[in-house]
Protein backbone atom coordinates (compact mmCIF):
# COMPACT_ATOMS: atom_id res chain seq x y z
CA UNK A 1 0.00 0.00 0.00
CA UNK A 2 1.41 3.40 -0.89
CA UNK A 3 1.70 6.20 1.64
CA UNK A 4 -1.09 8.10 -0.08
CA UNK A 5 -3.40 5.08 0.04
CA UNK A 6 -2.60 4.52 3.70
CA UNK A 7 -3.45 8.11 4.48
CA UNK A 8 -6.86 7.74 2.86
CA UNK A 9 -7.81 4.71 4.95
CA UNK A 10 -10.58 5.36 7.47
CA UNK A 11 -9.24 4.38 10.89
CA UNK A 12 -11.44 6.03 13.52
CA UNK A 13 -14.62 7.89 14.33
CA UNK A 14 -14.53 11.33 15.95
CA UNK A 15 -17.76 12.19 17.79
CA UNK A 16 -18.83 15.10 19.94
CA UNK A 17 -20.92 18.16 20.60
CA UNK A 18 -21.86 20.73 17.96
CA UNK A 19 -19.22 21.01 15.25
CA UNK A 20 -16.46 19.56 17.42
CA UNK A 21 -15.82 16.54 15.20
CA UNK A 22 -16.05 18.37 11.87
CA UNK A 23 -13.94 21.23 13.23
CA UNK A 24 -11.12 19.22 14.74
CA UNK A 25 -10.96 16.88 11.73
CA UNK A 26 -10.83 19.93 9.48
CA UNK A 27 -7.81 21.10 11.49
CA UNK A 28 -6.16 17.70 11.09
CA UNK A 29 -6.75 17.98 7.34
CA UNK A 30 -5.25 21.46 7.18
CA UNK A 31 -2.13 20.37 9.05
CA UNK A 32 -1.54 16.89 7.64
CA UNK A 33 -3.80 16.35 4.64
CA UNK A 34 -5.08 13.20 6.35
CA UNK A 35 -8.61 14.17 7.35
CA UNK A 36 -9.86 11.10 5.51
CA UNK A 37 -8.62 8.97 8.38
CA UNK A 38 -11.73 9.98 10.31
CA UNK A 39 -15.46 9.60 10.15
CA UNK A 40 -17.30 12.32 12.07
CA UNK A 41 -20.48 12.46 14.13
CA UNK A 42 -22.29 15.30 15.91
CA UNK A 43 -24.84 14.66 18.65
CA UNK A 44 -26.62 17.95 17.97
CA UNK A 45 -30.35 17.72 18.76
CA UNK A 46 -30.26 13.94 19.01
CA UNK A 47 -31.61 11.65 21.70
CA UNK A 48 -29.29 9.18 23.35
CA UNK A 49 -30.87 6.39 21.30
CA UNK A 50 -30.36 8.34 18.07
CA UNK A 51 -26.70 9.00 18.88
CA UNK A 52 -26.16 5.32 19.59
CA UNK A 53 -27.89 4.30 16.36
CA UNK A 54 -25.93 6.79 14.28
CA UNK A 55 -22.67 5.73 15.89
CA UNK A 56 -23.42 2.06 15.32
CA UNK A 57 -24.15 2.78 11.64
CA UNK A 58 -20.88 4.65 11.26
CA UNK A 59 -18.66 2.24 13.14
CA UNK A 60 -20.05 -1.16 12.18
CA UNK A 61 -17.38 -3.15 10.43
CA UNK A 62 -15.32 -0.08 9.62
CA UNK A 63 -13.43 1.21 12.65
CA UNK A 64 -12.56 0.08 16.16
CA UNK A 65 -11.40 3.41 17.55
CA UNK A 66 -13.74 6.18 18.71
CA UNK A 67 -12.49 9.59 19.79
CA UNK A 68 -14.94 11.71 21.81
CA UNK A 69 -14.81 15.17 23.34
CA UNK A 70 -16.25 14.91 26.84
CA UNK A 71 -16.49 12.06 29.36
CA UNK A 72 -20.07 13.00 30.27
CA UNK A 73 -21.17 13.54 26.69
CA UNK A 74 -23.85 11.47 25.02
CA UNK A 75 -21.35 10.41 22.34
CA UNK A 76 -19.12 8.90 25.02
CA UNK A 77 -22.13 7.19 26.58
CA UNK A 78 -23.12 5.77 23.21
CA UNK A 79 -19.56 4.62 22.56
CA UNK A 80 -19.47 2.81 25.90
CA UNK A 81 -22.73 1.05 25.10
CA UNK A 82 -21.23 -0.06 21.81
CA UNK A 83 -18.06 -1.14 23.56
CA UNK A 84 -20.10 -3.37 25.85
CA UNK A 85 -21.06 -5.47 22.83
CA UNK A 86 -17.68 -5.15 21.15
CA UNK A 87 -14.91 -5.13 23.78
CA UNK A 88 -12.29 -4.64 21.06
CA UNK A 89 -13.55 -1.06 20.54
CA UNK A 90 -11.17 1.53 21.99
CA UNK A 91 -12.56 4.85 23.24
CA UNK A 92 -10.44 7.93 23.80
CA UNK A 93 -12.32 10.75 25.49
CA UNK A 94 -11.10 14.29 26.11
CA UNK A 95 -9.70 14.30 22.59
CA UNK A 96 -7.63 17.28 21.48
CA UNK A 97 -5.88 18.17 18.25
CA UNK A 98 -2.52 16.79 19.38
CA UNK A 99 -4.19 13.43 19.97
CA UNK A 100 -5.54 13.18 16.44
CA UNK A 101 -2.34 14.47 14.85
CA UNK A 102 -0.34 11.72 16.53
CA UNK A 103 -2.94 9.12 15.58
CA UNK A 104 -2.92 9.84 11.84
CA UNK A 105 0.84 9.38 11.60
CA UNK A 106 0.88 5.96 13.27
CA UNK A 107 -0.45 3.86 10.43
CA UNK A 108 2.26 1.22 10.92
CA UNK A 109 0.56 -0.19 14.03
CA UNK A 110 -3.01 -1.38 14.66
CA UNK A 111 -5.46 1.48 15.18
CA UNK A 112 -6.11 0.51 18.79
CA UNK A 113 -2.41 0.73 19.60
CA UNK A 114 -2.11 4.02 17.75
CA UNK A 115 -5.04 5.38 19.77
CA UNK A 116 -3.37 4.57 23.09
CA UNK A 117 -0.15 6.25 21.95
CA UNK A 118 -2.12 9.25 20.70
CA UNK A 119 -3.90 9.63 24.03
CA UNK A 120 -0.53 9.92 25.79
CA UNK A 121 0.53 12.59 23.29
CA UNK A 122 -2.69 14.50 23.74
CA UNK A 123 -2.37 14.45 27.51
CA UNK A 124 1.19 15.73 27.33
CA UNK A 125 0.25 18.50 24.89
CA UNK A 126 -1.88 20.35 27.42
CA UNK A 127 0.48 23.05 28.68
CA UNK A 128 -0.09 26.35 30.47
CA UNK A 129 2.36 29.22 30.07
CA UNK A 130 2.48 32.75 31.44
CA UNK A 131 0.44 34.46 34.11
CA UNK A 132 1.05 34.56 37.82
CA UNK A 133 2.59 31.50 39.47
CA UNK A 134 1.70 32.61 42.97
CA UNK A 135 -1.47 30.56 43.30
CA UNK A 136 -5.04 31.79 42.83
CA UNK B 1 -29.62 25.07 48.27
CA UNK B 2 -31.25 21.65 47.84
CA UNK B 3 -32.42 20.60 44.39
CA UNK B 4 -32.06 23.57 42.06
CA UNK B 5 -33.18 21.86 38.87
CA UNK B 6 -35.86 19.30 38.10
CA UNK B 7 -35.18 18.34 34.50
CA UNK B 8 -36.74 16.02 31.95
CA UNK B 9 -34.05 14.94 29.51
CA UNK B 10 -33.97 11.67 27.59
CA UNK B 11 -30.16 11.74 27.60
CA UNK B 12 -30.19 11.85 31.43
CA UNK B 13 -26.58 12.61 32.44
CA UNK B 14 -24.67 14.29 29.61
CA UNK B 15 -22.59 17.37 28.81
CA UNK B 16 -25.37 19.96 29.07
CA UNK B 17 -26.31 18.75 32.54
CA UNK B 18 -22.88 18.10 34.03
CA UNK B 19 -21.11 21.11 32.53
CA UNK B 20 -23.76 23.44 31.05
CA UNK B 21 -25.91 23.52 34.19
CA UNK B 22 -23.47 21.99 36.64
CA UNK B 23 -20.89 24.77 36.49
CA UNK B 24 -23.11 27.88 36.81
CA UNK B 25 -25.39 26.29 39.41
CA UNK B 26 -22.45 24.77 41.27
CA UNK B 27 -24.16 21.39 41.31
CA UNK B 28 -22.48 18.81 43.49
CA UNK B 29 -25.01 16.00 43.27
CA UNK B 30 -27.40 14.49 40.76
CA UNK B 31 -30.45 12.41 41.56
CA UNK B 32 -31.24 10.22 38.58
CA UNK B 33 -34.77 8.83 38.75
CA UNK B 34 -35.35 5.98 36.36
CA UNK B 35 -36.75 2.54 37.18
CA UNK B 36 -34.65 0.80 34.53
CA UNK B 37 -31.35 2.46 35.43
CA UNK B 38 -32.04 1.89 39.14
CA UNK B 39 -32.19 -1.85 38.47
CA UNK B 40 -28.99 -2.07 36.41
CA UNK B 41 -25.52 -1.86 37.94
CA UNK B 42 -24.03 -1.58 34.48
CA UNK B 43 -26.18 1.44 33.55
CA UNK B 44 -25.33 3.11 36.84
CA UNK B 45 -21.62 2.60 36.29
CA UNK B 46 -21.97 4.05 32.79
CA UNK B 47 -23.50 7.25 34.13
CA UNK B 48 -21.09 7.44 37.08
CA UNK B 49 -18.15 7.40 34.69
CA UNK B 50 -19.56 10.51 33.02
CA UNK B 51 -19.43 12.80 36.00
CA UNK B 52 -16.43 14.39 37.71
CA UNK B 53 -15.29 12.68 40.92
CA UNK B 54 -16.45 15.56 43.12
CA UNK B 55 -20.06 15.13 41.93
CA UNK B 56 -22.25 12.50 43.61
CA UNK B 57 -24.86 10.57 41.66
CA UNK B 58 -27.80 8.84 43.34
CA UNK B 59 -29.94 6.35 41.43
CA UNK B 60 -33.53 5.70 42.42
CA UNK B 61 -36.75 4.20 41.22
CA UNK B 62 -39.68 6.62 41.24
CA UNK B 63 -40.99 5.13 44.48
CA UNK B 64 -37.61 5.37 46.20
CA UNK B 65 -37.11 8.94 45.00
CA UNK B 66 -40.50 9.95 46.35
CA UNK B 67 -39.44 8.75 49.79
CA UNK B 68 -36.08 10.48 49.68
CA UNK B 69 -36.98 13.78 48.02
CA UNK B 70 -37.55 15.65 51.24
CA UNK B 71 -34.07 14.68 52.43
CA UNK B 72 -32.51 15.89 49.20
CA UNK B 73 -34.42 19.15 49.48
CA UNK B 74 -32.87 19.72 52.88
CA UNK B 75 -29.36 18.95 51.62
CA UNK B 76 -26.97 21.86 52.12
CA UNK B 77 -25.44 21.27 48.69
CA UNK B 78 -26.96 22.10 45.31
CA UNK B 79 -28.29 19.28 43.19
CA UNK B 80 -30.30 18.40 40.09
CA UNK B 81 -32.97 15.74 39.70
CA UNK B 82 -33.29 14.11 36.29
CA UNK B 83 -35.90 11.93 34.66
CA UNK B 84 -35.74 10.59 31.14
CA UNK B 85 -39.39 11.17 30.31
CA UNK B 86 -42.46 13.16 31.24
CA UNK B 87 -44.30 10.18 32.69
CA UNK B 88 -41.61 9.53 35.29
CA UNK B 89 -41.53 13.17 36.40
CA UNK B 90 -45.35 13.27 36.51
CA UNK B 91 -45.42 10.15 38.70
CA UNK B 92 -42.87 11.67 41.06
CA UNK B 93 -44.89 14.88 41.31
CA UNK B 94 -48.04 12.87 41.90
CA UNK B 95 -46.39 10.93 44.72
CA UNK B 96 -44.73 13.89 46.43
CA UNK B 97 -46.67 17.03 45.51
CA UNK B 98 -43.42 18.81 46.31
CA UNK B 99 -42.05 19.85 42.94
CA UNK B 100 -42.94 23.37 41.89
CA UNK B 101 -40.86 23.84 38.74
CA UNK B 102 -39.96 21.48 35.90
CA UNK B 103 -37.44 22.08 33.15
CA UNK B 104 -37.90 20.48 29.72
CA UNK B 105 -34.31 19.95 28.67
CA UNK B 106 -34.37 17.37 25.91
CA UNK B 107 -37.24 15.27 24.58
CA UNK B 108 -36.18 14.21 21.14
CA UNK B 109 -37.78 12.87 18.02
CA UNK B 110 -39.67 9.61 18.19
CA UNK B 111 -42.52 8.20 16.11
CA UNK B 112 -45.79 9.87 17.10
CA UNK B 113 -44.16 13.01 18.43
CA UNK B 114 -44.45 16.48 16.90
CA UNK B 115 -41.59 18.97 16.98
CA UNK B 116 -42.29 21.90 19.31
CA UNK B 117 -38.75 23.19 19.74
CA UNK B 118 -35.37 22.23 18.36
CA UNK B 119 -34.94 19.94 21.36
CA UNK B 120 -38.54 19.22 22.35
CA UNK B 121 -40.80 16.79 20.49
CA UNK B 122 -44.10 15.79 22.10
CA UNK B 123 -46.79 13.18 21.55
CA UNK B 124 -50.41 14.22 22.24
CA UNK B 125 -50.53 12.29 25.53
CA UNK B 126 -47.27 13.92 26.64
CA UNK B 127 -48.67 17.39 25.87
CA UNK B 128 -51.73 16.53 27.92
CA UNK B 129 -49.57 15.31 30.81
CA UNK B 130 -47.68 18.63 30.79
CA UNK B 131 -50.95 20.58 30.74
CA UNK B 132 -52.10 18.60 33.78
CA UNK B 133 -48.89 19.47 35.61
CA UNK B 134 -49.31 23.15 34.77
CA UNK B 135 -52.95 23.07 35.88
CA UNK B 136 -51.90 21.81 39.29
CA UNK B 137 -49.51 24.73 39.68
CA UNK B 138 -46.21 23.32 38.44
CA UNK B 139 -44.18 25.89 36.50
CA UNK B 140 -43.23 24.00 33.32
CA UNK B 141 -40.75 25.64 30.99
CA UNK B 142 -38.27 24.61 28.31
CA UNK B 143 -34.63 25.64 28.48
CA UNK B 144 -31.79 23.50 27.18
CA UNK B 145 -28.94 25.55 28.66
CA UNK B 146 -28.84 28.33 31.29
CA UNK B 147 -27.91 30.99 28.72
CA UNK B 148 -31.09 30.34 26.72
CA UNK B 149 -34.35 32.13 27.47
CA UNK B 150 -36.76 29.85 29.32
CA UNK B 151 -39.89 29.24 27.28
CA UNK B 152 -43.19 28.87 29.11
CA UNK B 153 -45.28 25.80 28.37
CA UNK B 154 -47.82 27.78 26.33
CA UNK B 155 -44.99 29.09 24.13
CA UNK B 156 -43.72 25.55 23.66
CA UNK B 157 -47.09 24.05 22.78
CA UNK B 158 -48.13 26.90 20.50
CA UNK B 159 -44.91 26.67 18.53
CA UNK B 160 -44.11 30.32 19.35
CA UNK B 161 -40.80 29.20 20.81
CA UNK B 162 -39.68 28.07 17.37
CA UNK B 163 -40.11 31.51 15.82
Amino acid sequence: MSEAEEAAEVRALVAGHGDFAAGIVSAVGQITGRAEAFLTLSNRDMSAADVERAMRDQVEGRVEVIFTDLPAGSCTMAARRLQRERPNVVIVTGTNLATLLDFVFHTDVPAAEAARHAADKGRAALVVTGGSTGGH
Amino acid sequence: MAIELFRIDDRLIHGQVVVGWGQPLDLTFIVLVDDEVASSEWEQELYRMGVPPEMDVHFHTVDEAAGKLDGYQRDERRGALLTGDIETMARLIELTGAIRRVNLGGIHHRTGRTQRLRYVFLAPDEEQALRVLAARGVDVSAQDVPAARPLALNEVLSGEGNR
